[in-house]
């Protein structure tokens, strides 16, 4: 036999007794009169990432255009904020030199201060971990209040990878002292700015 | 690279600075002495450890400040008894119907090009994973953090095989580079001090031996190690989560490394226990919200990854495992301990893991999770285990999915006592005891003259006696009357 | 009602004057109060251990005992909690059992105890078995409204203060036979408590198990810490 059907014949004849039902999420909600945008900012904030400022007045990518600027290597998923290295058909390692990498969360989340990156946000999955910084555009109107509002959205049953990212690369693994840049990114910065 | 000093859950903490005059000096406490199958000796080892002051200090200050932390999390969360209800019934539905939910997750990976493998145990697990690095010639595996690699011993395995394997996880990096077991499962170095990590790094990996700050030494790592993933051909992630609704695998880290295993190299292997297994999408909701809060006082971990299948161009492997799970589900005392996410809270509230460290227990799992798994592994080698408990019930309390922690404990100490482990018998002569405390004249005889040493456990009753109470408290004085002669004199 | 005190084997032996408050608080009540004096112990020494079987015969005396009262009550909470959920006492006796805090919170009322007066500083220990057992206080692992049903009795004491200790639901590490079989650990717990204890500005402490008092006054004594340890009996009789 099988290591597949030995498994699923042990499995039921160890079945234990009694079934019982799969239970029914309810729906949890702080109510309609959330702050998201202030919640989702205190917990990015509360979690290691930071929050960028929009541009001057009437100029509101101008912060992040400096950013982009001053970066070495930038490649870029967001047209209005151009790199100088594309992600098109990268061999992932090949972006090891990286030093910023500007992307689109699909949306976030106020509750824990997570954006969600799919494989087509990031162009290649690696870009994500392997840049130094990232900075991340989020339209304020994509922000769920909690988890259970994120995992009943569509993205979740489509593509080949999706991650909530929460504030940069973490470890306390030493003494429990707190480290950013463990192994991913170092910093990761998010523009509240309507797509 | 600077020390972000931040409202991170971990960056609220107090400083943690170890007591003692001369902390860097205190050598690391080694685990328990591993004798063949002779029944491992915790007691022993929690005595080293607690020799170690300044680590055991430490360790005891670290994991309740995780403790804190998630009571602080779990008590801002109105619904957090509904969620760990939900969470329990979510997996005792889904492990009443594994058979039903292993065949739906297989069947929607597949669809989505995942090749999907079966393991008996951990001999087979190896040997898959094996012929998928022969198959790519690769020569180095990189991996993430995974307990039930551990089970298998894949890395030994793989080392023999003259394959070289790297673990990316910071705390597991430290305990290879130590040829030391992890000792927690989420925290794998909690039981070391940042000297001992210099010393190790030093060593390993050329670092500075003067050095000892964290942010030197994580940096060391991360560079160490970049090379090596970015070489490598095949990356192994564990699982936290499988969900069977859409085929997909949830891995939950801090450090981003297992998404740097999965996504670097264009092979990404998942080894996953069967029990991992999770019905429907929306279920991460109420898992996810749970985990880290337990784990570590943190509403999230930094990523939670979901690969639902390979790259373009690359290839994704699930092997599913047994290695004593299905055995496990026909106990009908223990079954429920298959509901476990790994979140390590349990060793965190445990008052005796704390002052023992994880490698006193001499197998995979330590603390209250570990006496009552470790068990089902090796009956005889773990037989102490069980008595390595207070019964406190702290455990079961701060358990995400409300598994009964403490009882199934006091229920693997009768399964040992009628299996009669000879161990247990030399430290507790019980038969004897019964004997007395059933016959009152008898009974009120041994009172009457005195023999007793300890208020609850009458002389008789021990193997070594006053010696053992005596080590570190003073015995209780006699008074000069028992309440059943002052009754009698007083109201009969 | 007719109520069978039942002594547990170490107050017998160690702390008579705890049974001796015991009785007096019930019969002040106005309860007609026996101890069969036949009783010896519930049977948690070997039912801890994992032995069963050797339990049968202590529980069938237990039986004989107190099968004629109307209530049992026993200062002790792990031995109500060893005699209600995992004995095997025939039902009708071990569903009758109380331990003598919920007795007196449930069945009494704080609001009906006779004046006490205890005018000094104390501490509360709750047992483990009382704190997640048997109901003494919400579990604070839990998010649970507060309750505290040893607060609600001592509210009523004249004079008495009590402050917190750190740590307050950590175990102080007696667990029965793992006092010697794990000595090392638990005198270390026992050590940690009573310094926490001592940090708290107390001058008492108090709880309803006198199984932990024991031993953390064992380690209190080793330590040279002048903490004096009673139990709740002992100050709500004074």
């Amino acid at each position: 036999m099988s290591a597949r059907a030995d498994i699923l014949a042990a499995i039921r004849s160890n079945r234990p007794p009694g079934a019982t039902d799969l239970p029914d999420i309810p729906v949890f909600t702080a109510g309609a009169d959330t702050d998201l945008v202030a919640e989702f900012s205190r917990r990015l904030i509360q979690m290691g990432g930071k929050l960028m400022q929009s541009g001057p007045e009437g100029h509101p990518w101008q912060s992040a255009r400096n950013m982009v600027a001053e970066a070495g290597v930038v490649c870029s998923m967001v047209p209005e904020l151009p790199g100088n290295r594309t992600l098109v058909d990268a061999v992932p390692a090949s972006l090891q030199d990286i030093d910023l990498a500007v992307l689109r969360a699909c949306f976030a989340v106020a509750e824990t201060g997570s954006i969600a990156l799919r494989a087509t946000d990031l162009g290649v999955n690696a870009v994500g971990y392997l840049a130094q910084r990232l900075l991340i555009l989020l339209d304020p109107a994509d922000i769920v209040e909690n988890l259970h509002r994120a995992y009943e959205r569509p993205e979740f049953h489509e593509g080949h990878y999706i991650v909530l990212q929460t504030g940069p690369s973490a470890t306390a693994d030493i003494e429990g002292v707190l480290i950013h840049g463990a192994q991913g990114v170092r910093a990761l910065t998010v523009l509240l700015q309507a797509g | 690279m600077k020390r972000v000093h931040v409202d991170h859950a971990e960056g609220r903490s107090k400083s943690l600075a170890p007591d003692g005059p001369a902390p860097e000096r205190e050598a690391q406490p080694r685990g328990a002495r591993i004798r063949g199958n002779r029944p491992v000796d915790h007691a022993e080892a929690a005595e080293r450890f607690l020799a170690a002051s300044d680590h055991v200090s430490f360790h005891d200050k670290r994991l309740w400040d995780l403790r804190e932390k998630r009571d602080r999390e779990s008590h801002g969360i109105a619904e957090w008894e509904e969620l760990r209800g939900l969470a329990s019934g979510i997996k005792e539905h889904a492990l009443t119907r594994l058979d039903d939910y292993l065949e739906l997750f297989e069947k929607n990976a597949a669809a989505n090009g995942i090749v999907v493998h079966w393991a008996r145990d951990g001999a087979e697990h190896n040997r898959i994973i094996t012929d998928i690095l022969r198959a790519h010639q690769a020569t180095l595996l990189v991996k993430s953090k995974s307990m039930l690699t551990e089970e298998c011993g894949l890395r030994p395995h793989l080392e023999e095989l003259g394959i070289a394997v790297i673990e990316t996880d910071l705390g597991e990096r430290i305990q290879q580079l130590d040829n030391e077991d992890p000792s927690h499962v989420v925290v794998p170095a909690v039981h070391k001090l940042r000297s001992d990590v210099a010393e190790v790094f030093a060593r390993t990996l050329g670092t500075d031996p003067d050095n000892d700050d964290p942010a030197y030494l994580t940096e060391q790592q991360r560079r160490s190690n970049r090379p090596l993933i970015l070489d490598a051909k095949v990356g192994l992630t564990g699982a936290n989560f499988l969900v069977a609704e859409t085929g997909a695998i949830v891995v939950c880290t801090n450090e981003g490394n297992a998404d740097l295993c999965a996504s670097v190299p264009s092979v990404h292997i998942v080894s996953a226990g069967i029990e991992k297994i999770i019905p429907r999408a929306e279920d991460l909701g109420v898992f996810v919200r749970l985990l880290s809060r337990s784990a570590l006082g943190s509403p999230i971990t930094q990523y939670t990854s979901h690969f639902r299948g390979p790259r373009a161009g690359g290839e994704m492997h699930v092997v599913l495992v047994d290695n004593g799970r299905t055995a496990r589900l026909g106990m009908a005392e223990f079954w429920t301990s298959l509901k476990c996410i790994r979140c390590g809270a349990c060793m965190n509230t445990c008052p005796v893991y704390r002052r023992s460290g994880g490698l006193s227990y001499g197998a995979t799992y330590a603390g209250p999770i570990g006496l009552i798994i470790d068990p089902t592994y090796n009956r005889h080698k773990y037989s102490l285990l069980p008595f390595a408990s207070t019964l406190n019930g702290s455990c079961t309390a701060v358990c995400p999915v409300k598994i009964n922690i403490h009882e199934q404990i006091l229920s693997w100490r009768r399964v040992m006592a009628e299996n009669h482990e000879p161990k247990l018998r030399k430290r507790l002569s019980m038969q004897g005891a019964a004997a007395l405390l059933s016959r009152p004249a008898a009974y009120r005889a041994a009172v009457d003259a005195g023999n007793a040493v300890l208020p609850h456990i009458p002389r008789f009753v021990l193997y070594n006696p006053v010696n053992a109470w005596g080590k570190g408290r003073d015995v209780p004085v006699v008074p000069g009357q028992s309440f059943h002669a002052w009754y009698k004199a007083n109201r009969k | 009602m007719r109520i069978g005190l039942f002594v547990p084997c170490f107050i017998d032996m160690f702390y008579r004057d705890v049974g001796i408050a015991t009785l007096e608080l019930l019969e002040k009540l106005g309860h007609a109060v026996e101890y069969p004096a036949q009783q010896t112990c519930c049977g948690q020494p070997m039912g801890n251990s994992g032995f069963t079987a050797e339990c049968a015969p202590v529980e069938r005396l237990f039986e004989r005992n107190f099968g004629g009262f109307d209530a049992i009550v026993c200062p002790s909470a792990s031995c109500v909690h060893h005699v209600r959920h995992k004995s095997g006492i025939a039902r009708g006796v071990a569903d009758r059992t109380y331990e003598l805090v919920e007795f007196l919170h449930d069945v009494v009322g704080p609001g009906a105890l006779p004046p006490a007066s205890f005018p000094h500083r104390a501490t509360l220990h709750n047992s483990c078995t009382a704190l997640r057992s048997l109901d003494h206080e919400s579990v604070p692992e839990l998010n649970v409204p507060f309750f505290s049903k040893p607060r609600a009795l001592l509210a009523h004491v004249a004079g008495l203060e009590l402050v917190d200790t750190e740590r307050a639901d950590e175990c102080c590490g007696f667990g029965g036979t793992f006092s010697v079989t794990e000595e090392a650990v638990s005198a270390r717990m026992g050590q940690d408590k009573v310094s926490r204890q001592e940090k708290s500005g107390a001058a008492f402490v108090v709880s309803a198990d006198m199984s932990c008092l024991m031993h953390q006054a064992g380690c209190a004594a080793r330590q040279g810490v002048g903490l004096r340890y009673v139990h709740i009996a002992q100050v709500l009789n004074g």
